[in-house]
């Protein structure tokens, strides 16, 4: 079996990072892509973000939540063990280039999802602010990594357990009333990206978000993670999943998220009643 | 006499089911109709084969019981009878050249492709083991040339290209970015219209042939041509089909509940939603259920929102019956199982609730005016028509365009403004040994025309890796 599981470890109660052998798409990945992963035979599609790749030894990192069936799975599993398929890289890679100053915002898992992009922009020589939040202390991932590419990094939590006691966008307010930025990109809950395109509005500042749709294929061929960017009709797989943040319908994007929530709910239950195991407290 | 019937699945009962609806012909009955042929000296018949098939002769061994010698009659041509004797439009090809059908009464041609390639299937033969396929099969052909080609896309016009050069002696690899071979054979073309056992049986034909296949490959990001072209591949066939689902561009179109026809028939087929939750791919499926268009797609979604639970499903086309695109065969299934028709109707708006869910759609009445470019006559809006229909599931199947991901990549690939590849007669598209054929060229059409230019495009590839 190719895509077999090197390593495996635990980020924090619900985060997992993992490293799979996975050679073609390792070779190609650029920072803001993202596979399709597909754990067995009856397994469906989903898409994660790539985290790192390592071409040299075709090996990506993937770092996901627990949440639904498949990624509760997907933690279940051990290094040796195999996915029936990963397919990639997918998506436009990220490709802002050299900006001068750019504010990356992310929270929750997100934060796996801006590391790269973080390693982007300062490869281009760009001042790198980094503000990461998680609702408390120990669901915080990556600061140490992320310190590393950032110039500043501010980290909040919901609780104030650690860090600033504030949602991401306070302190992404009080920087951008302070300094001028040339972009902001947003990587996190859908809700939160919404906020911080809300928070970066008023300062006319360019705002990237990388959305996180249910996808199938995700070559073009389905449709059904379309999005309306500026009126328009855009497929989140081939042609974002980056897009402006101002031009996003947040309205639509949020309630297209909820199409297979209860089925996604029927789902995870049925494998929670056979797998008590897995089914700890998010 | 007349072309003999096929057995179906009782209507009442098939919409229960994703079981296939065509039952086959029992051998009493295939030997029967192979009689009735009159072994024309010039046979028409051949005259409307995509891929000319010497049918007279493969009928002749039927007559004789000599099913495995039809089928390799068969195979010298296309790679794929099992899937052809079920999807082929034979009654504009093949049938309708047929000597007999001026009476009215074809020889059910397709019927007796079908029926030897799924004898062969019933023996159970594996295509594995080579030593239990006889000598006269194509596989022991040797790999004389042994040159690379790269086959971009598993579909009808892929398959045909990659069996085709393998049996020529080339050293074929085929690239599909899906998990599964088969393109619109696996994804499109529902369990109970082509059974994908079926499918995966022809692809072992394929693969035992000698063709090597790499799955979860898509061109233009997991590789380039260029890459692959380092990698010693001397040719490359693309043949990604009509991927790019089109959407009708009226409001309200991205409310849950909306599907394009691809992302229904594949969450149904490829990902078998219809066994969720067994299987981890959900699809959800209303009461009311409104299918845009009326073409195969259109009458195949439709009766798998059937199967999938729908109490009432309505096809909404702008034309009227004669002019629907759809198999008549598929047609009169559809109307079985009790399909609706929503005729010379057309949505112009979907509204939805609170949450974003379709509630309906608003549609207006045509009347059918002067012929347009298809030569078929324009549907023209009747002012004052607008009516209301209460849907919950909305499916369009108005057409697929071409996907421009893998042009996009290829700057000096000549597309149209549709986005389909330009091809000169060889196929050969304007980049010097990439060739193109199937839906990707012509626009979207079917599995057959598709495989004609798969053999075309083999064989033109072969004068070009000889000269």
């Amino acid at each position: 079996m190719p895509y077999k599981i090197l390593e495996k470890a635990r980020l924090n109660s619900v985060v997992w990072k993992i490293k799979v052998h996975a050679p073609t798409p390792a070779k190609a990945a650029r920072a803001g892509q993202f596979i399709i992963l597909r754990i067995d035979e009856k397994g469906e599609r989903i898409p994660l973000t790539i985290s790192d790749a390592d071409p040299a030894k075709g090996v990506l990192t993937i770092i996901f939540q627990e949440a639904g069936k498949t990624t509760k799975k997907m933690a279940a599993m051990k290094a040796g063990d195999s996915f029936a398929d990963v397919f990639g890289p997918l998506g436009k890679a990220t490709h802002f280039g050299k900006i001068g100053k750019v504010v990356l915002v992310a929270g929750g898992v997100g934060i796996a999802e801006i590391l790269p992009v973080a390693q982007y922009a300062k490869t281009c020589g760009n001042f790198v602010a980094t503000i990461i939040g998680a609702r408390t202390k120990e669901l915080l991932i990556l600061e140490d990594e992320l310190k590393k590419w950032s110039d500043r990094l501010i980290v909040t939590t919901d609780d104030g357990s650690y860090g600033t006691k504030a949602l991401v966008t306070g302190p992404l307010k009080e920087l951008l009333e302070k300094e001028k930025f040339g972009l902001c990109y947003c990587v996190g809950p859908d809700i939160m990206m919404k906020f911080v395109a809300e928070t970066t509005r008023p300062f006319g500042l360019k705002t990237f978000v990388s959305l996180d749709a249910n996808m199938v294929d995700a070559t073009g061929m389905c449709g059904t993670c379309r999005v309306t960017v500026g009126g328009k009709t855009r497929f989140t797989c081939v042609d974002g999943p980056e897009f402006d943040a101002h031009l996003v319908d947040w309205d639509e994007f949020l309630k297209r998220q909820k199409r297979f929530v209860d089925e996604e709910k029927a789902s995870l239950a049925a494998f929670g009643e056979q797998h008590k195991e897995c089914m700890h407290k998010v | 006499m007349t072309k003999i019937k096929m057995r179906e699945q009782d209507p009442a009962e098939r919409v229960k089911n994703f079981n296939e609806v065509a039952m086959g012909l029992s051998e009493e009955d295939a030997v029967a109709e192979a009689k009735r042929c009159l072994q024309c000296k010039k046979a028409l018949c051949m005259s409307g084969c995509p891929v000319e098939i010497d049918i007279p002769a493969f009928i002749k061994d039927i007559v004789e019981g000599k099913y495995e010698k039809a089928l390799f009659k068969i195979r010298e041509k296309n790679s794929l009878p099992a899937v052809c004797g079920r999807v082929c439009p034979q009654e504009d090809q093949c049938e309708k050249a047929c000597v007999l059908s001026k009476k009215g009464a074809p020889i059910g041609i397709g019927y007796l492709e079908r029926f030897v390639a799924d004898w062969e299937l019933k023996k159970k033969r594996e295509y594995v083991a080579h030593t239990d396929l006889p000598k006269e099969s194509p596989a022991h052909k040797k790999h004389a040339h042994g040159k690379k080609v790269a086959v971009i896309g598993s579909g009808p016009a892929g398959l045909t290209c990659a069996g085709d050069l393998a049996n020529m002696g080339y050293d074929v690899t085929v690239f599909e970015s899906l998990h599964k071979p088969g393109g619109v054979l696996m994804y499109g073309i529902p369990e109970f219209r082509l059974p994908k056992a079926i499918v995966e049986a022809e692809m072992n034909y394929v693969k035992h042939i000698g063709v090597k296949l790499e799955v979860n490959f898509l061109a233009g990001k997991t590789g380039t041509i260029d890459e692959l072209r380092e990698q010693g591949f001397k040719a490359f066939f693309v043949g990604i089909g009509a991927g790019l689902p089109y959407f009708l561009g009226v409001e309200g179109e991205n409310l849950n509940g909306i599907y394009s026809a691809n992302e229904f028939l594949t969450r149904t087929n490829l990902m078998k939603a219809y066994l969720f939750p067994e299987y981890d791919t959900p699809i959800r499926v209303g009461e009311r259920v409104g299918v845009v268009g009326a073409g195969n797609v259109a009458m195949d979604s439709a009766r798998c929102a059937l199967r999938l639970g729908a109490k009432e499903v309505s096809i909404i086309y702008r034309r009227s019956e004669q002019e629907m695109p759809a198999r008549r065969e598929e047609i009169i299934r559809a109307k079985e199982e009790g399909i609706r028709f929503e005729l010379l109707t057309n949505p112009t708006k979907f509204f939805g609730d609170e949450k974003g869910w379709v509630k309906g759609a608003e549609l207006l009445r045509n009347e059918l005016g002067a012929p347009d470019a298809s030569g078929r006559r324009r549907p023209v809006p009747i002012k004052g028509s607008e009516f209301r229909m209460k849907l919950d599931t909305v499916i369009i199947a108005v057409g697929q365009g071409s996907n421009p991901l893998l042009p996009a990549t290829l700057p000096d690939l000549k597309v149209t403004d549709d986005g389909t590849i330009v091809c000169n007669d060889d196929l050969m598209t304007s980049i010097p040994g990439v060739f193109a054929g199937g839906d990707i060229v012509t626009g979207a059409a079917t599995v057959i025309s598709a495989m004609g230019m798969g053999k075309k495009a083999a064989r033109s590839i072969d004068k070009y890796l000889m000269s």
